[in-house]
């Protein structure tokens, strides 16, 4: 039904996707990024799509996902929140901030809300310690913050997926 | 691979020499471009500022210039890291006959205004006329005069606010190409000499001299016709971001070290390694890539030589052990990052089985300035031992943070107070932390202490990849410990038992003395483990990862005492309370029995109560 | 010539071929470094950290680096010992006080370590189990993974990955979060696994380990109304005797029946006679593809139910060409159930048949089809390895060494030597080979051809020889270790799709390195010299037998005579053959 449909669109999906890496040497992680950037994670299906085509046994392929922080098992939320916890945001305070979303949100590193909403994750330098303490949410910056603004953030982007949703 | 003839070769060499004179020629045009400008702005849009909101910044510049009918007397220069993050964005004006002027935090707004009242007037009135600027506008200049900019030494970062990042033709007016140029005249010896003259050492945290690393390379024989340069740029040192900011500034600069490098040791081909959270660094290494290929600088027969050679393009997906150099190969070759014995050294059998030579990305960016101003005036710049200079990530409790190339030798007290303008919360400045997780404190007491490979190992510290992290009076240095120390458990690859299990229980024992639950024997433990992992882990990251904590044990010894000592009062009332109640307790009963001894337990049954 | 390297250990010299490593330098001067991850079968994992010592002045792997020209080795001083103590109490750490109860109890590596070094305490806080531990996963039934106890050695993996080619294994994860596990952390029973069992083989402690079906054996044995059968796989008689003490490759048949019958079994037969009736079955398969032309060339020999299962899963369109012949053990169980049960008139239901085998996968083989049930029962009702064999002997108190040689019954215990070289890489080929020259020619072979030396031998994994039959040419390949296998299917791919005749007639598989001599089951340490000592056993056993070709074993020709007709039969298709389906590498 339409899991199995969504299923035979994945590895469709990937199949298009790994022609341009499945002759060249040791691109496995290269592929990976690219099949999450894809589905926002790495499905099953992709996998075993991968194995296939690159010739490269399942084991090998779970072995480098679960080793790399990169890549998510399991589809995550809508909005990504990455808070920086390299020194120089630890330094200035990125633990305050996570505290903030777990009163805020109730999140951890790698949760979801269970609306599938939020995602929040902790991710180490982003190369902007100038603004420490540093937050990303999908790809947008948010720098020198303080745990109020935790909760503007939020609801910015609260509002944003409803008026998008809404639409 | 296909051979080639002779006669396609011939071809190759002489399409190569006219690459040569129109790449030449672009650094030229570009001269003559920019003498019909007026004046420039020079705005930030490496990643902090970019982050900060730099891209809105260039539009209402671009607007504004537009619709005061400047674009044509205005260059507007999108740049790399001019160095001053926290400030940023940043945007430089410069106005021929005039003092450049910084302003820093800059808005939208700002920016309309600057073009208004100090471009405007200023291309208006001449060079004699002195500038009469608004309060407003005079209150976010930032002095090009502050010690954050004239300490500095700038070698590696030279290009990095005064040229845009995506232009080759002003990286070849600038001199860019031209030390491959000149090395591809000479031997590949005579280039090996150079570097060796120079004194250069890695910059990747080690600091191995790069001309032995190069040697070894040039010494192994080609394996099926091949042999690589590898540029590591995964730097994983949480705050620390200088390859970022280099490979952002402009990757050509890394490109054409490292082809030198090829050149010298006689490798095929390059790969550069970056970390995937550097989006924009990806961006220029993939832009400097294409730009070479097209004008011909990647390829076969390069500017009519013999050389030949290809770079390409693979991303990190966070790992910091993946900046180990045997890790980072696995990475490579797109299997787990986990690090393998040396010998054998990659060297001798590296990507893919073949020999090659990693670099980091800072090491290589010196290269071609030493190949175009020469060994002795690279090596008149640092200390005896360490040559140059070095780019450091200043960050933390201090006033200017940003992005600072000083020379070898500079002392930490002129990093932090000059330099950094001191603590940022005006609180005394306690110690700096430099070498991130592998490496550990400067206290106070050492201000004096010229910063360079080994007078960092003297103190238990190194000097990493360049993260130096300033805390003053508040900061504690068992919390930053305990932070280094988690990160280096999270990190670690898992191979190993001394790092897998080792790291993971000293952090146990961490915890506990800065919850107010260590003893003595817990410090002494940590010690324990502390030395086995240095002596029995396989990689850097195990050898190093106790030294945050040594190395805060060492200088902030107190520190731990008191957690202990306080500790110790806390069970003291505790027991005190127990003794109280059981005597309660021990009346009520009035029995006087003998409790067995609860001795310790065998770790391990050794079941040789079978083998009777 | 050799290049030899001098280097110094321990103020002594020594001369060593280059590429040797240090520790085995050591080895070589009776310096004894100790070790956890190393094997002398694999690839140095440098995980353990246990065997460093100083080279030059710094502290490096001794396992995984090579000695070199001039080295000065210093592999004990009290800096070293205590840093290797203090690894051993990391590594305790995260480990389970579990060895009274441990299946490896008196076997493991670790447990053995941690006497030598006399730990006496707990230095570290035990921080098993931490939140991210797998549970115990015995979902084969062959196999047990109690990641719990994994000291992460790394050599199950580079076992099944490198050696096998089956890649069920992986380390996945990192931190202390890294564990051994398939893909998906799917049980082992979803996952590629064949059950081969070198992994546990190789487990230097009770992480992996052999499903202990011994105390079901135990409660058979105890029902009175059972009437309970065992029988012996060829590869154990050399390799028993190892756990009491006896050289490797000391034949101990006799002593073997003994004590089994002392363990209370009615009947003890061999497995042996089962691999005659194999060579029977199978060699007139081959009869028939090569010289009649019916079904397709080249036939694969199919005695290995970890190898059957690798095929199904890897190579389902080889299934035609695998012989559809039982292997040994499980013609035993369907002939016990029918043939003998009818002869000594006893309701087969009330017969348990346990086979004593060197090998894991039979223990999932006696359940993979419902050919399996041939006899209208469960034709093999438990598969023993070796090693629980030989614990059930020293539970029961028989003093193995001691016991009189006895005999097996007949008739489903006498057998030939060509039975006999079953047991190792390239004898199942021999014995068919000459049975398949009878059935071709009508004529014996020269008794000096017996031993067709190209196949023989553990050192090569993929063996290759042509022979020539009543003129016609036969072209054989024998392979052993699943790692090899690929390279063959390789070939046989390759032509099929150019349209080439195939390069071979006859292929031979052996899921395990040396074949069953080296099985997953086996007694443990096994290295090459362990393996070609076996062998060695095996082959005098042969060399000594009365008959020497399955088809002149008198109690097999009256099998055929009596019951079972000719081979290839129909009674013999519905007993004796089996079928293959594909099987998916991953059930989610
Ligand atoms: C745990 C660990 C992390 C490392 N991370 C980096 C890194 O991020 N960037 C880097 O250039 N070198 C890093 N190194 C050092 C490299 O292994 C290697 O020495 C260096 O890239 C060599 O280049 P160089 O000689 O130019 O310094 C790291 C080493 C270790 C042990
Ligand atoms: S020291 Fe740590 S990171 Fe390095 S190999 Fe060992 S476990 Fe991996
Ligand atoms: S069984 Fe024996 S060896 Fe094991 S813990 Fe008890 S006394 Fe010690
Ligand atoms: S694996 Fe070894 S050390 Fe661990 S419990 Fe079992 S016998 Fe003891
Ligand atoms: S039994 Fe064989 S296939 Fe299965 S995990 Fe072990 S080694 Fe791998
Ligand atoms: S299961 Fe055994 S062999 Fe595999 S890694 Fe763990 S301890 Fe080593
Ligand atoms: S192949 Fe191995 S398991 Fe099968 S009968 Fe022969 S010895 Fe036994
Ligand atoms: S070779 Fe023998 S022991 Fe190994 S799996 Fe096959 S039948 Fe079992
Ligand atoms: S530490 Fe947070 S951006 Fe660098
Ligand atoms: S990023 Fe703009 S100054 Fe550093
Ligand atoms: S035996 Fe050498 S590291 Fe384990």
């Amino acid at each position: 039904m339409a899991e199995n449909e969504s299923q035979e669109k994945i590895k469709e999906d990937t199949q298009k996707l790994l022609t341009k890496w499945k002759n060249k040497r040791g691109a496995l992680i290269m592929a990976l990024h690219d099949i999450q950037g894809l589905f926002g994670y790495v499905p099953w299906e992709a996998m075993e799509v991968t194995a296939k085509e690159m010739g490269v046994p399942m084991a090998r392929i779970y072995a480098v996902l679960t080793f790399y922080n990169y890549f998510k098992l399991k589809a995550p939320g809508k909005v990504i929140i990455s808070v920086c916890d390299g020194t120089a945001c630890h330094i200035k305070g990125a633990q305050g901030l996570l505290d903030a979303f777990y009163n805020c949100l109730g999140l951890k590193d790698g949760q979801t809300t269970e609306d599938g909403l939020f995602h929040l994750q902790v991710v180490r330098c982003l190369g902007c310690c100038g603004l420490a303490p540093v937050i990303v949410v999908n790809g947008k910056t948010y720098g020198k913050n303080t745990p109020a603004d935790v909760q503007k953030i939020i609801a910015e982007w609260r509002e944003k997926m409803a008026e998008t949703q809404g639409v | 691979m296909v051979e080639l003839t002779q006669e396609q070769i011939q071809k190759l060499k002489e399409l190569g020499r006219s690459q040569k004179e129109k790449l030449l020629k672009m650094g030229e045009d570009f001269k003559e471009e920019v003498k019909k400008y007026k004046a420039a702005i020079y705005t930030c849009n490496a990643t902090s500022c970019h982050s900060g909101g730099a891209a809105s910044v260039i539009d209402a510049f671009k607007e504004s210039l537009e619709t005061m009918g400047l674009s044509q007397d205005v260059r507007m220069v999108c740049t790399g890291c001019m160095g001053l993050c926290a400030t940023g964005p940043l945007a430089r004006v410069e106005i021929k006959g005039r003092e450049p002027f910084l302003y820093k935090e800059v808005t939208p707004d700002l920016a309309r205004i600057i073009v208004s009242e100090h471009v405007a007037p200023a291309l208006r009135e001449g060079p004699d006329q002195p500038l009469r600027l608004s309060n407003y506008l005079k209150s976010k200049e930032l002095s090009l005069q502050l010690p954050f900019f004239t300490k500095q030494r700038k070698i590696v970062l030279a290009r990095l606010g005064h040229s845009d990042p995506e232009n080759l033709g002003e990286y070849v007016a600038t001199g860019g190409y031209q030390a491959l140029m000149k090395c591809l005249e000479m031997k590949p010896e005579e280039v090996l000499d150079i570097i060796r003259k120079s004194g250069l050492r890695g910059r990747g945290g080690a600091g191995f001299p790069t001309a032995r690393k190069w040697e070894m390379l040039a010494q192994a024989p080609l394996c099926d016709g091949e042999k690589f340069m590898v540029c590591n740029g995964d730097e994983g040192d949480p705050g620390a971001y200088m390859d970022s900011c280099i490979l952002g500034g402009g990757a050509h600069a890394v490109l054409e070290g490292m082809m030198i490098g090829a050149y010298a040791t006689g490798a095929t081909s390059g790969w550069f390694y970056v970390r995937a959270e550097y989006p924009l660094a990806i961006e220029r290494v993939e832009l400097a890539i294409k730009q070479a290929k097209k004008y011909g600088i990647l390829g076969k027969n390069i500017f009519g030589s013999d050389f030949s050679f290809m770079a390409d393009l693979r991303y990190g997906a966070g790992a910091f052990v993946c900046g180990e150099e045997t890790a980072l190969l696995e990475s490579l070759e797109g299997k787990r990052g986990t690090p393998h014995p040396r010998p054998p050294y990659p060297t001798q059998k590296g990507l893919f089985g073949k020999p090659t030579a990693i670099n980091n990305v800072e090491t290589l960016a010196n290269v071609p300035p030493i190949i175009l101003k020469g060994p002795e005036w690279f090596s008149e710049v640092g200390t005896a031992t360490s040559k140059g200079t070095k780019v450091f990530a200043l960050t933390g409790k201090v006033k200017h943070s940003g992005l600072v190339e000083v020379p070898m030798g500079t002392t930490v007290e002129c990093m932090v107070n000059e330099i950094g303008g001191g603590t940022s919360s005006g609180k005394p400045f306690k110690a700096v932390q430099t070498g991130g997780p592998s490496g550990g404190v400067i206290p106070a007491s050492h201000l004096d202490m010229p910063i360079c490979y080994e007078e960092l190992k003297k103190l238990g510290s190194m000097m990493g990849s360049g993260g130096m992290i300033v805390m003053d009076q508040d900061d504690s240095m068992v919390e930053i410990a305990k932070f280094y120390l988690n990160f280096t458990v999270d990190e670690s690859c898992g191979k190993c038992a001394p790092c897998r299990i080792g790291g993971y229980q000293m952090l146990q024992l961490v915890k506990k003395i800065a919850d107010g639950e260590g003893t003595q024997s817990d410090l002494k433990k940590i010690q324990e483990i502390g030395t086995a992992m240095k002596q029995a882990a396989l990689c850097g990251l195990g050898q190093t990862a106790p030294n945050p904590v040594l190395s805060t044990i060492r200088f902030f010894y107190d520190e731990y005492e008191s957690l202990i000592q306080q500790a110790q009062q806390k069970k003291a009332e505790k027991q005190k309370l127990q003794a109280e109640m059981s005597s309660l307790e021990n009346e009520m009963k009035k029995l006087d029995e003998r409790k067995p001894d609860s001795t310790v337990h065998s770790a391990a049954c050794s079941g040789q109560c079978k083998k009777v | 010539m050799e290049e030899m390297i001098t280097l110094t250990i321990d103020s002594k010299e020594v001369k060593v071929p280059k590429g040797t490593s240090v520790l085995d330098a050591a080895k070589m001067i009776q310096v004894e470094i100790p070790t956890l991850c190393y094997h002398p079968d694999l690839h140095p994992s440098a995980a353990c950290g246990i065997c460093i010592v100083k080279i030059n002045g710094k502290m490096l792997r001794s396992c995984c680096t090579p000695a070199e020209e001039g080295m000065e080795v210093i592999t004990r001083d009290p800096d070293i010992i205590e840093a290797r103590r203090t690894v051993l109490k990391l590594t305790l750490s995260k480990h389970p006080n579990e060895c009274l109860t441990c299946q490896k109890n008196e076997m493991c590596e670790l447990q053995s370590l941690a006497g030598k070094f006399g730990i006496r305490a707990n230095a570290f806080d035990n921080i098993t189990p931490t939140p991210f531990e797998m549970p115990k996963d015995a979902s084969t039934k062959c196999i047990v993974l109690d990641p719990r106890k994994c000291i992460l050695c790394g050599r199950c993996v580079e076992v099944c990955q490198h050696i096998q080619n089956v890649w069920a294994l992986s380390i996945l994860d990192r931190s202390v979060k890294t564990h051994i596990a398939p893909a998906g952390d799917s049980r082992l029973a979803d996952s590629p696994c064949i059950k081969c069992g070198q992994c546990t083989a190789h487990c230097p402690t009770g992480a992996l380990v052999e499903y202990d079906d011994s105390e079901r054996v135990w409660s058979m044995l105890q029902e009175k109304d059972n009437y309970c059968v065992v029988q012996i796989a060829p590869a154990v008689r050399v390799s028993m005797g190892e756990a009491f003490g006896y050289e490797p490759g000391t034949v101990t048949t006799g002593k073997i029946y003994a004590a089994l019958r002392k363990m209370g079994f009615k009947a003890i037969f061999d497995t042996n006679f089962g691999a005659d009736v194999t060579i029977m079955e199978e060699g007139s398969e081959f009869v028939e593809r090569f010289v009649n032309g019916n079904g397709v060339l080249p036939m694969i020999t199919s005695c290995c139910p970890a190898w059957v299962d690798f095929m199904e899963k890897f190579y389902p369109d080889m299934i035609p060409h695998f012989s559809t012949c039982k292997s040994p053990h499980a013609i035993v169980g369907a002939l016990t159930k029918t043939y003998y049960a009818e002869k000594i008139g006893v309701e087969p239901s009330k017969i348990k048949v346990i086979s004593i085998m060197p090998c894991t996968a039979k223990k999932f083989e006696i359940l993979r089809s419902k050919e399996m049930f041939a006899s209208g029962f469960q034709d093999v009702d438990v598969s023993l390895t070796t090693r629980e064999i030989c614990r059930m002997i020293k539970q029961a108190g028989i003093d193995f060494v001691n016991l009189q040689e006895e005999r097996a019954d007949s008739p489903l215990g006498e057998y030939t030597g060509a039975a006999t070289v079953f047991g190792f890489t390239g004898g199942v080929m021999e014995a068919a080979l000459r049975t398949v020259h009878y059935l071709v020619t009508g004529q014996e072979m020269n008794k000096e051809d017996l031993e067709v030396k190209p196949i023989l031998g553990v050192e090569k994994g993929i063996k290759e020889m042509t022979l020539n039959l009543a003129g016609k040419e036969v072209r054989i390949c024998v392979a052993h270790g699943t790692g090899n296998v690929e390279t063959v299917m390789k070939r046989l791919q390759e032509a099929k799709e150019k349209g080439e005749e195939p390069p071979y007639h006859f292929i031979e598989v052996m899921a395990c390195n040396g074949g069953c001599i080296g099985g997953g089951g086996q007694p443990l340490g096994v290295t090459d010299e362990i393996r070609k000592a076996r062998m060695a056993g095996l082959m005098s056993d042969d060399e000594f037998s009365e008959f020497r070709c399955s088809h002149q074993n008198p109690s097999i020709k009256k099998l055929y005579e009596e019951f079972l007709g000719k081979p290839l039969s129909e009674k013999s298709h519905h007993l004796l053959h089996t079928s293959y389906q594909p099987i998916p590498l991953y059930k989610r």
